[in-house]
């Protein structure tokens, strides 16, 4: 690395030199039994330089070779967008706590009961389900390094279990499932496979919706499939700068329901989204964008706040090895105060929407979501009556989030992504067949 | 290193180890990419990968092992069969093969490595001209890449296989909004081995850009169900998304239900419906001769005269349901194993032309245009980047981006029309397992669905 920086460094004005090194090893489950063992390494490093004020840039695996990399990236450079920052000067990071030994010291024979003891209950509900199963555990070494003097260097372990059940009959077919995620070793499975269980137990009958506008609770599963993609790129600052983004001249405007509070958060302890800085080398903060329904921010990297005249909040994000672009480390909403129980006994009729397929397909950019309800509940007078089938949910994340009913009391995490209670809505387009 | 040291070196040895089968595969490959965002070029950027794979199965159970560290070869190898052997306990199957030495170059006018990136620049900035003389654009994204992949597979049996593929992909996004309104319209493109074909989207992209802004005074349309068209790009996804992957004999292989409801010589869709999947037209995205497993590509009819008459297969799933191998394992990269997949897969063509299958159609949709689609199974949904309202048998107003959804079955059964205007497009990533975008191509002639679900206001 240091070969490569002092090499760039010559050539160019300004150099960084961005290393990373993963290793994980997973066991998987296919039709209810144990399949196949992985095991993961891969090292990659990238190069970004600025010569003549333009930005170049290139990747290779392992430590590739110096030269090679520094030509290609100075290559690049020539036609690169004009560079609009200056990399991190040497800072303090923040402290949060992202390793945890124990992960590493987790035996291929614990994965594998804990896969079991992931699919035993299940099967044991609804003998003919068929599970897939998953335990996966790992490290990553992140090094940062470059010619300002930045610098930063952190290791993180992260260990993830889930499981997806399947279960057919005649052409009916039923998809459930659920998954946890740590910087810790998760030592019990139990909790996964009980929600699976109940996701069964709702979805033992079937009830019918009738197309119209419905209210809905969106659990944190559902939340994650419908209402967050286009939050997501709403809160993109490189959205916000296109003038794409619908919230991009509302800052300062109360566009959501009060009850509403949103924030990336990426310091939160043992959380596989968290770190102690971003891609860039800058440390990490918590930035809130929707303060009681209020739009309070968006998110940065240095080159998109360089030309949008910002400060970086440090949520440069590599994504697939390309060039740092602002991307949320993890989004939070916050609780509120009604339980699930609460909104469920509230609807006269409506629908509790687990799992939707294909919601990011629609508008995005315009807050429009629509998709299928592969796994949701009909209420009538309050409960919970069965499963709907050939359901759509359409909406606009705008207009539903406008004014909600209620925020649930609780939270959960949905993958390593977001932190989210239920949220319950109303007035949503319902298609059924 | 080399990939070619290292295969060597493997094959002397891949032979020694106590494995039912044991296979490696080594790749290296170059890509260079370019996206603007808005008028601006936003990242330009080369890379440069070598890594590998060894793959082990021991009493039915699999080991795999991933790396780009070349060191200890012996050590990864042993770690596959050690990691095999700790989760088998039954009989390894799978389907024979004869082994195969061969090499297969790519067919290409130029080597992408080879074009200046001036050149490839150029071309992006006459396509974000375009976009950007269009009134009322907001924003625009545009997005070249293109790799340069050589992979050799090794396996115990002493199959030998080298094989070079290069691929050029674009993507086209023009953003147009007005008074808060935010409407969107992309094009995906893509081409085996060749760059010229890259090179000539001048007009879609024209179009695309002023559709976009159209759309902002289209009304939305009204959920339900309705008789819907849809052009070869969007019943390409269709066949794909819907069916194909039903066709996929890792998720039937050990589900006695799914093999009953996907049973060969049922009757899937009327005597006119077709669906072929095939990895050995040539010039195609999703083309190979040989799959990851080394097992030679072949073309497989899924539905012939409307009967399920057969589905893809890795040498694993074609001995356990004892069935032919149709060489469909493919994996996205040497990080991960092969798993079955599609290559191009289509509809063949009928006879039926445009304006016959609108002209009876009181009031329907016309869906263009791939967004996007996903299947869990038997239910489905995609969405069309373009749609019109037909009206008493004519195109009538562009309405907003339209979601589909149903059940593949019902749907299958109610296509009643095939167009006679089979088109492929090289666009397509397809997304299983976490491995995504593999190149395929998808394809169809414009077909006719009667009673679909349309999701909306």
């Amino acid at each position: 690395m240091e070969k490569i920086l002092a090499l760039a460094s010559r050539a160019a004005e300004e150099a960084e030199v961005f290393f990373t090194s993963s290793e994980e090893t997973s066991v998987h489950f296919e039709t209810n039994r144990l399949k196949q063992l992985q095991t993961r390494q891969q090292t990659s490093v990238a190069l970004r330089v600025i010569k003549e004020g333009r930005i170049g840039y290139a990747t290779a695996t392992g430590l590739g070779d110096a030269e090679n990399l520094v030509a290609t990236a100075l290559e690049t450079a020539q036609f690169g967008s004009p560079a609009r920052f200056e990399l991190a000067a040497a800072d303090s990071l923040p402290e949060v706590e992202i390793f945890d030994a124990g992960v590493a010291a987790v035996s291929n024979e614990t994965m594998i009961k804990l896969g079991e003891a992931l699919i035993a209950p299940v099967i044991r509900h609804t003998p003919d389900v068929i599970c897939e199963a998953g335990v996966t555990r790992g490290t990553v070494t992140v090094r940062i390094m470059n010619s300002r003097g930045g610098q930063a260097n952190y290791r993180k372990s992260f260990f993830s279990l889930g499981v997806e059940g399947s279960l057919i009959r005649d052409t009916d077919m039923l998809f459930v499932g659920d998954s946890e995620s740590s910087c810790h070793p998760i030592s019990d499975s139990r909790a996964v496979a009980e929600l699976v269980v109940r996701q069964l137990e709702l979805a033992r009958h079937r009830a019918a919706v009738s197309g119209k506008s419905l209210p809905v609770v969106f659990t944190p599963n559902g939340v994650a499939s419908s209402l967050i993609m286009p939050l997501i790129s709403a809160f993109n600052g490189k959205t916000v700068l296109e003038g794409a983004s619908p919230l991009g001249k509302r800052l300062g405007e109360r566009v959501f329901d009060q009850k509403l509070s949103l924030w990336d958060d990426p310091l939160v302890a043992y959380r596989p989204g968290s770190r102690p800085c971003d891609d860039e080398g800058i440390p990490s903060q918590r930035t809130r964008l929707i303060a009681d329904g209020t739009v309070t921010g968006f998110l940065y990297d240095l080159q998109t706040a360089g030309l949008a005249g910002k400060r970086s909040t440090g949520n440069g994000s590599r994504g697939r090895g390309g060039l740092p672009s602002p991307s949320p480390s993890a989004f939070v909403i916050a609780t509120g105060e009604t339980t699930f129980e609460e909104m469920v006994r509230d609807m006269k009729e409506g629908l509790v929407v687990e799992q939707v397929m294909g919601a990011e397909q629609g508008n995005i950019l315009g807050g429009d979501f629509s998709g299928n309800v592969l796994l949701g509940y009909k209420v009538e007078n309050g409960k919970m009556v069965g499963r709907v089938k050939n359901t759509m949910v359409s909406g606009n994340v705008y207009q539903v989030l406008e004014k909600v009913e209620a925020i649930g009391r609780d939270a959960r995490w949905v993958g390593n992504f977001l932190l989210t209670p239920p949220i319950y809505c109303s007035g949503l387009s319902v298609a059924s067949k | 290193m080399t990939i070619d040291a290292v295969s060597q070196q493997l094959a002397e040895n891949i032979r020694k180890y106590d494995a039912d089968y044991l296979e490696a595969r080594l790749e290296e490959a170059q890509t260079s990419h370019i996206t603007y965002r808005g008028r601006e070029l936003d990242s330009i950027g080369r890379s440069s990968g070598i890594g590998g794979n060894v793959r082990a199965l021991v009493k039915g159970g699999w080991g795999f092992v991933s790396f780009n560290n070349f060191e200890d070869l012996p050590g990864r190898v042993a770690a596959a069969v050690k990691q095999a052997r700790f989760v088998g306990g039954e009989v390894s199957q799978l389907a024979e093969t004869e082994p195969v030495v061969d090499s297969v170059s790519e067919k290409s006018d130029r080597n992408p490595a080879e074009i200046p990136l001036a050149e490839k620049k150029r071309l992006l900035d006459e396509y974000n001209d375009i976009v950007w003389r269009t009134p009322e654009i907001q924003t625009s994204t545009i997005g070249y890449g293109d790799s340069r992949k050589k992979t050799i597979y090794l396996n115990s049996a002493g199959s030998y296989i080298e094989q070079e593929r290069i691929d050029f992909t674009l993507r086209v996004t023009a953003v147009a909004s007005k008074n808060g309104e935010v409407q969107q319209v992309g094009m995906s493109a893509g081409s085996r081995g060749d760059f010229n074909p890259i090179q000539h989207y001048h007009r879609q992209v024209e179009r695309l850009a002023r559709h976009a802004v159209t759309l902002l005074s289209a009304p939305q349309v009204k959920g339900g169900e309705y008789t819907v068209v849809l052009d070869p790009v969007l019943a390409g996804v269709f066949v794909h998304e819907a069916f194909g992957h039903l066709s996929e004999s890792d998720f039937l292989y050990e589900n006695d239900r799914l093999r009953e409801i996907m049973k060969l010589g049922k009757q899937f869709g009327s005597p006119h419906l077709n669906i072929v999947d095939s990895a050995v037209q040539p010039g195609l995205r999703g083309s190979y001769k040989y799959d990851d497993e080394g097992v030679p590509a072949t073309k497989t009819y899924l539905i012939r005269e409307g009967k399920l008459t057969g589905r893809l297969h890795s040498r694993e799933t074609a001995a356990k349901m004892k069935e032919s191998l149709t060489g469909n394992a493919r994996a996205l990269n040497y990080h991960h194993p092969p798993i079955v997949r599609m290559s191009n897969t289509y509809i063949e063509p009928g006879s039926v032309t445009f304006e016959e299958m609108i002209s009876d159609i009181k009031e329907g949709i016309y869906a263009k245009n791939w967004y996007g689609g996903t299947t869990s199974m038997e239910m489905f949904t995609f969405s069309a980047g373009e749609a019109y309202m037909i009206r008493n048998g004519r195109l009538a107003e562009p309405l907003r981006p339209v979601v589909l959804t149903g059940n593949v079955f019902d749907t299958l059964q109610n296509i009643d029309a095939i167009g006679n205007d089979l088109d492929m497009n090289q666009g397509g990533g397809c997304g299983k397992g976490g491995q995504s975008p593999l190149p395929v191509s998808n394809g169809s002639p414009h077909i006719r669905i009667r009673r679909c679900l349309v999701g909306g206001r």
